[in-house]
């Protein structure tokens, strides 16, 4: 089966959304973007479990963009839950930060967030996380150069 | 006295009782050798006075007849007299005798008159008795007598009793080493009670011990004060202990609400930290998405309109950045430790000169420059004195900032010096309270919170800081970073 490649963005901010659906459509990424509007759900498409029962667990978004801030279970405790199960283990998560709070970024970095970006994202902080993540190319659809 | 005072209280008590005791007996005995001495004197002259007059009555008729012969049998008869040495009749005239008595026949040397005899009655020499007595008949002085007699016997009667003496004082001695040792235990007993029960309650701290009073002299009357001294330390650590507990409790309940105070600081940061932004990235990103998609639609006083929207949210968010700056700063613990200090300004240094590349600026740098500080928080007060440095150095094309230490008396103090716009003294407490800006935004941007930063993290390390300049002059920033003696 041909992997969905889709993109799984957690954030409850209506306007956090829009710009950042708007970032990516501007960085011409045209990966399917499915949006979790708080952390049960999230944790529902990656075990395709409650309102996503019946998906493929075995068909991991591309990326997971993972707010921190979230209502009922907030980033850092779906990021525990994704990385303490063997489907989801290897997942690439990139942690969405509103703020320069060390904490934050030490803490997702210890529970094995791949790397983190500032909100609003920009094309040009999401390609950096991209590049970091080895996504670049499979994210960006775009044929290496050479 | 000294060598007392390296003995027992037990071993004093006796050593006084026999001290006395030796005193009184030595001084009574010298008294009564003395008297018996005087007395002894006093009866042996009367006796020998007594023996010269009935021989001069006896020797009246050999001088009369001239007889020396019978003279000298007169004088024999002394021999009963056994003090008696030697006698002489001596004539009125002349110093040769008419008669002479010695005691010891045998001995070769005849007995001498003594030149210094006195005419009449007695006298003592060193250890002889010499006594006179003048003959007379008829009123007349026809010669006289003179007999010396010797001590011999009150020196054998004072060696006796000297040997008595020390017998009975060796006697005496032992009698009163007894008696002391029986007595000293009614004074010593309670003073060792006492220092045994001092010393067990210094080594223990059991404040609880009691001593045991036996009379009501000065020694019942210490223990008994000792006692009560006890009862009042009991009472006082009581009270004591009672204090510490309430200042305990009082100390758990104030860390108590500090903590819950962090806590509630902590949540109230990071809810600004999150959710004073999100509104702000709506305005600004949506204000960007304005100007993209419609930008060609708008005329340049609608675009005009919404760059000042954009540049107002981006200069909030900076305020909130710089905020929560201050805020960690705040809460964040203090590591202290010895840290490079030349190399956190040269690596601050160069970050500058990596985001500003179109700037020439010199920085000199002090070589070997340390600290006892927090790393962290050093970074960040160089970070905001230098960048201002930077910052307001922005005019000029001899931009130079300086970097170093100055020792004086009260300790050490780094700066970092500039030769920027600089400022006015007048307003020099001002530079460093929160929102205190000395500057127009139009000149040189900020937020007005760096220095208040840079303020709490240098007395939050125990130091503190100034600041010197003028208008277009520069400005040099001091700052300590431990206490000053």
């Amino acid at each position: 089966m041909k992997p969905s490649r889709t993109i799984l963005l957690v954030e409850d901010n209506r306007d956090d959304v829009e710009l950042t659906i708007r970032a990516l459509k501007e960085a011409k990424i045209t990966n399917a973007v499915v949006v979790a509007k708080n952390g049960v759900e999230a944790l529902d498409y990656v075990f395709g479990t409650g309102t996503h029962a019946g998906r493929d667990p075995a068909d991991q978004p591309v990326v997971v963009l993972l707010d921190i801030k979230l209502p009922l279970l907030n980033g850092i405790d779906v990021l525990k839950r994704m990385r303490a199960d063997e489907r989801t283990r290897r997942t690439p998560v990139v942690m969405l930060t509103s703020s320069k709070e060390q904490g934050d970024v030490a803490q997702t970095y210890e529970l094995g967030a791949n790397s983190y970006v500032r909100k609003p994202v920009d094309f040009e902080s999401f390609v950096t996380a991209a590049r970091q993540l080895g996504l670049y190319w499979t994210v960006l659809n775009e044929p290496p150069v050479g | 006295m000294r060598i007392l005072r390296g003995l027992t209280i037990r071993q004093k008590l006796i050593s006084i009782g026999m001290l006395s005791s030796l005193t009184a007996l030595v001084a009574a005995s010298v008294a009564f050798l003395a008297f018996d001495a005087y007395t002894f004197r006093q009866r042996l002259a009367r006796r020998i006075l007594t023996e010269a007059q009935i021989t001069g009555l006896n020797s009246i008729t050999p001088l009369l007849f001239n007889d020396a012969e019978a003279a000298t049998a007169t004088l024999g008869g002394l021999r009963a007299e056994p003090a008696v040495v030697a006698a002489f009749v001596l004539p009125p005239e002349g110093s040769e005798p008419f008669a002479t008595y010695a005691r010891d026949r045998g001995s070769a040397v005849a007995p001498m008159v003594p030149p210094d005899a006195p005419k009449e009655g007695h006298l003592y020499r060193s250890d002889e008795l010499l006594v006179s007595e003048p003959i007379r008949f008829e009123g007349k002085v026809i010669g006289s007598l003179l007999v010396r007699a010797d001590l011999g016997e009150l020196r054998d009667r004072q060696r006796r009793y000297a040997g008595m003496v020390a017998v009975i004082l060796a006697g005496s001695l032992l009698l009163a080493v007894v008696i002391s040792r029986f007595v000293q235990k009614t004074i010593s007993r309670p003073i060792l009670h006492l220092a045994e029960t001092a010393r067990a309650v210094s080594a223990h701290k059991d404040y609880s011990v009691r001593a045991v009073a036996e009379g009501k002299d000065e020694i019942g009357q210490l223990v008994n004060t000792f006692n009560e001294m006890l009862d009042q330390i009991a009472q006082q650590n009581a009270a004591l202990e009672e204090g510490r507990r309430e200042l305990e409790g009082r100390v758990e309940a104030r860390t108590l609400d500090l903590a819950a105070a962090n806590k509630e600081l902590e949540a109230f940061s990071y809810s600004v930290s999150h959710d004073l932004r999100a509104p702000l990235r709506a305005i600004d990103g949506f204000s960007k998405a304005l100007l993209s998609d419609y930008g060609p639609q708008l005329d340049e006083r609608a675009r005009h309109y919404l760059d000042r929207v954009r540049a107002g949210t981006q200069r909030m968010s900076g305020l909130i950045d710089d905020l929560l700056g201050l805020a960690r700063v705040s809460r964040r613990e203090l590591v202290r430790q010895e840290v490079d200090v030349s190399e956190i300004a040269r690596r601050v240094a160069a970050e500058l000169a990596r985001h500003h590349p179109e700037r020439a600026v010199r920085v000199e740098i002090r070589d070997g420059l340390s600290a006892d500080a927090d790393s962290h928080l050093l970074t960040i007060v160089f970070e905001n004195l230098m960048g201002n440095a930077w910052k307001f150095t922005g005019k000029r094309d001899d931009a130079t900032i300086e970097v170093g230490h100055e020792v004086d008396g009260r300790g050490r103090a780094f700066y970092v010096r500039d030769n920027g716009a600089g400022f006015d003294m007048a307003y020099a407490d001002k530079l460093f309270g929160a929102f205190q800006r000395l500057h127009a935004d139009e000149d040189f941007e900020g937020t007005g919170i760096g220095l208040a930063t840079v303020q709490r993290i240098v007395s939050r390390h125990g130091g503190h800081i100034w600041a010197e300049g003028a208008v277009d002059k520069g400005a040099t920033f001091y700052f300590t970073l431990e206490q000053s003696s």
